[in-house]
């Protein structure tokens, strides 16, 4: 025999070392917590009208409709995949609500139709992506024009309008005090996204797939299962922002939500998900929202103009992105010199 | 033998106190090697000794945390791969890192190819000076050809040349005989002389000692990140050297194994496949170890991906334990039972950026979650007895199993696959690239798998490993079984010509 036998228990692995504390305060998460608090005193200092609970509330349609999306988007670039005809996708939902508004259907009616053209939308990337496996940025990138191509030939320059009026409700109404029905609608899908990445083995599974998808295919995860089932998911949530944003416009026009692709992702990576796919939280794109929101909220009360705020959030991206990478360096400087 | 080439006395590069760290583990402790002119140094080390962080440290990827590196006898610092490769440097790697689409010459020459008066790439000179290069090593392709045209063979042959063309003083080679069949070697070895006489230094990683004693001049052993000696071949024999290696004896001895049997397990028939494979069919028992021999290319990887669900057959059935199962996916393998131990541990097997313990309860998240929902608790349970069983080292188990090295990555795979309980566990290739000591553990720890009842298909290409541990072999050629071969009848000479197709035996050198 050798002299190396198979020891009956082998030696004791540790199961974590640092402690949960150490984690969360190492993480991306903390450190853009501490930007959004920085910015919530910059702009209370700021100005006046700032630290007013109805301004605070009107604020927040900044980026409810977007973070909505924007916690499908992040399992899906978890997943290594990425969804840009999002915008479109609203834009095509909403028309479809507008034309059968026309023709008298009910609030119920319109919610059901956009969110059954989010999911279809959203079963039409996913089929191309995981059946015929073609990229998904070229993918959609293709129905970002599609779907909304469709809007336009249905739409021309003219805008659908005649929403019944409880259909409002999603877009203008409160559940309570300064309280929207899209602040409750954001927290719950939040909070069920959180849940789901983190929690359950769909989560596990997601990771898994963002950092090796051959990996996870050889360990006997339905890989191509999993990304129709993200796709689908971004698709609904598109759904349900087009509902919200529909009935706040009371109007649709070809146009609307145009661009906003671009910034869902950007409030993604802001919190931290890797554009690579592999690493992210939902607590981290809670953040990003709120950080989003106060920024545009703020610059909107000094009256910045739209254009310098798209700067200003470009420039935070950035910013925020190359913070860690510049701290390491620095450190590894003077531990070198 | 080899001439020996009067020692130069001065070391073209040496390494000094090199310390490197990475999370929870230290790589490299206050480590040392030289490498001399128009001499082979052989790093010699098991698996997590060191040397891939050493030669990623010689070749610029790694920073090392402390020590100095000295060329010429002058002090310098790397902070880029490009520093290395300008003191001259050059690293031909286990896997060769080229570029499929573009042609031998320009792979050859990319980042330093000549140029016209306009600062164009100079085609013409180009290619000529690529023919040249390839002429020099013998190499029987043009350079025109695009790179993914080429084999394993010659992709090694370009990255030689690549070596050659700048002008390389020191050539690392990282296992370059590992995908490579006898008559290649053969080849490479006539070019490792070739350099040599250039006066070039070569630091040679092979755990292939009849490869070391063949071709390498000096010899450094690492052990667990540490500096345990160098010297000269010529002063050394295979078994003291293993000693410093591992820093005890052993012997290559295969486990002696109970080799009574049970019912059948699994029983394929007729698997077939369009261009792989054909009428593939066999039975398996009950604690039995089944070995799978065959050439490279024969169809044994294909056709046990196809038994696992990795690829679609086209015909054929699989029945275990009297049921048939339809296999359509990794997923339903899984839940047959049966389990697939890739040879690609990096891209297959471990998925890098996961911890260890959701690497291990992965298959098995359906046993250890709630309704879908994670039992953290449960989930670590689970990691630290199959951690402990395989007798894995971590720092801790939430730790990336990027960090650990090859044989501990392979550990993870196997506690992975053991955690589900499975019926059958195919190894493919299961100590490729394995040092000694970590492959006598790997077979005392199939032969235990077998004697618990589990069925192991092995699939190797290392004769003496195939007729040690198989109860039974099973001989592939061109996609189909050619021979099924059991007991005294089991010889090198009888596997080799089955897989070869020929009526006369080839003596081996290798193995």
């Amino acid at each position: 025999m050798t002299d190396t036998p198979l020891p009956a228990t082998g030696r004791h692995v540790p199961d974590r070392l640092n402690s949960r504390a150490h984690r969360v305060l190492r993480s991306w998460e903390a450190l853009l917590l501490t930007v959004a608090i920085a910015i919530f005193i910059a702009n209370s200092l700021a100005s006046p009208y700032f630290l007013d609970a109805w301004n605070l509330s009107d604020a927040t349609f900044n980026f409810t409709e977007k973070a909505m999306i924007a916690f499908a988007m992040a399992l899906l670039i978890i997943s290594g995949e990425i969804d840009l005809s999002v915008a479109s996708i609203i834009a095509l939902a909403s028309t479809m609500m507008g034309l059968a508004a026309q023709y008298g259907a009910g609030t119920i009616e319109l919610v059901a139709i956009g969110l059954v053209v989010g999911l279809l939308c959203g079963a039409f990337n996913a089929v191309f992506v995981t059946v015929l496996g073609l990229p998904s940025i070229v993918v959609t990138i293709g129905t970002m024009s599609l779907f909304r191509g469709v809007s336009y030939i249905i739409l021309g320059d003219e805008a659908f309008r005649g929403y019944p009026d409880s259909f409002s409700w999603f877009g203008q109404g409160y559940v309570y005090w300064v309280f929207t029905v899209e602040m409750v609608l954001f927290a719950l899908i939040a909070v069920i996204y959180g849940v789901v990445l983190h929690k359950t083995n769909f989560g596990r599974a997601v990771y898994a797939i963002g950092n090796n998808p051959t990996g996870a295919l050889f360990s006997g995860i339905r890989v191509q299962r999993v990304k129709f089932i993200l796709f689908l998911l971004t698709g609904l949530m598109s759904g349900v922002a087009a509902v919200c944003l529909t009935s706040r416009l009371g109007s649709t026009r070809p146009s609307i939500a145009s661009g906003m692709e671009l910034e869902v992702v950007t409030m993604v990576v802001l919190g931290g998900v890797n554009i690579l796919g592999g690493s992210g939280s939902i607590p981290g794109v809670v953040i990003a929202a709120f950080v989003m929101g106060l920024v545009t909220f703020g610059l909107g009360l000094l009256n910045v103009p739209g254009i310098v705020m798209s700067i200003v959030i470009g420039l935070l991206l950035i910013g925020v992105i190359a913070l860690p990478r510049l701290a390491a360096m620095a450190l590894n400087r003077r531990k070198a010199s | 033998m080899n001439e020996r080439i009067a020692p130069a006395n001065t070391a073209v590069v040496s390494m000094d106190d090199i310390t490197k760290t990475f999370p929870g583990v230290k790589a490299l402790d206050r480590v040392r090697l030289d490498l001399y002119p128009g001499q082979v140094t052989a790093l010699v080390g098991e698996n997590g000794a060191g040397k891939s962080t050493t030669v990623k440290i010689l070749t610029g990827i790694y920073k090392p945390d402390g020590g100095t590196i000295r060329i010429d006898g002058e002090a310098v610092k790397f902070t880029s791969p490009n520093d290395a490769s300008d003191a001259g440097i050059t690293a031909i790697h286990q896997e060769t890192v080229l570029f499929d689409e573009l042609s031998v010459a320009e792979n050859i020459f990319i980042g330093h190819a000549p140029r016209t008066k306009m600062g164009l790439i100079d085609k013409g000179a180009m290619h000529r000076a690529a023919r040249t290069l390839l002429e020099e090593i013998g190499a029987p392709f043009s350079s025109h050809t695009p790179l993914r045209d080429l084999g394993i063979a010659s992709k090694h042959l370009v990255a030689i040349a690549r070596a050659l063309s700048v002008d390389a003083r020191v050539v690392i080679m990282d296992e370059p005989t590992a995908a490579l069949s006898h008559k290649e070697i053969e080849e490479l070895y006539a070019l490792v002389e070739t350099l040599k006489a250039q006066g070039k230094a070569i630091l040679f990683i092979s755990h292939k000692f009849d490869e070391i004693f063949r071709i390498a001049d000096r010899y450094t052993v690492f052990r667990d990140g540490a500096f345990v000696g160098d010297g000269m071949i010529a002063d050394i024999d295979e078994s003291a050297l293993v000693t410093m290696m591992v820093g005890r004896s052993i012997d290559q001895i295969f486990p002696v194994r109970n080799t009574d049997t049970g019912e059948e397990v699994l029983r394929v028939e007729g698997y077939a496949h369009p261009t792989e494979f054909a009428d593939i069919g066999f039975s398996l028992k009950r604690g039995e170890i089944l070995g799978f021999y065959g050439l490279v290319g024969a169809g044994r990887s294909e056709f046990m991906q196809a038994l696992f669900g990795i690829t679609r057959p086209s015909a054929g059935t699989c029945t275990i334990n009297g049921t048939a199962r339809t296999i359509h996916s990794p997923a339903d393998a899984v839940d047959a039972g049966i389990v697939y131990v890739p040879e690609d541990r990096g891209k297959q097997g471990a998925i890098i950026g996961l911890p260890i313990f959701q690497n291990i309860t992965l298959p098995s998240l359906g046993r250890t979650s709630r309704k879908g929902f994670l039992q953290l608790a449960e989930e670590f349970a689970l990691a630290r007895e199959y951690s402990q069983r395989l007798d894995l080292r971590a720092a801790s188990l939430d730790q990336d199993v990027g960090n650990l090295s090859g044989g501990n990555q392979q550990k993870v795979v196997i506690a992975k696959w053991l955690a589900t309980q499975p019926q059958v566990i195919i190894l493919d290739e299961p100590t490729k690239g394995i040092d000694i000591g970590s492959k006598a553990a790997v077979h005392e720890f199939m032969a235990e798998l077998a004697a618990q009842g589990l069925s192991v298909i092995m699939v190797s290409s290392e004769i003496p490993e195939v007729i040690g541990m198989s109860d039974r072999v099973i001989v592939m050629r061109d996609g189909r079984i050619v021979a099924e071969i059991a007991g005294d009848a089991l010889t090198p000479e009888t596997l080799v010509r089955h897989a070869a197709g020929i009526g006369e035996t080839r003596t081996l050198e290798e193995a």
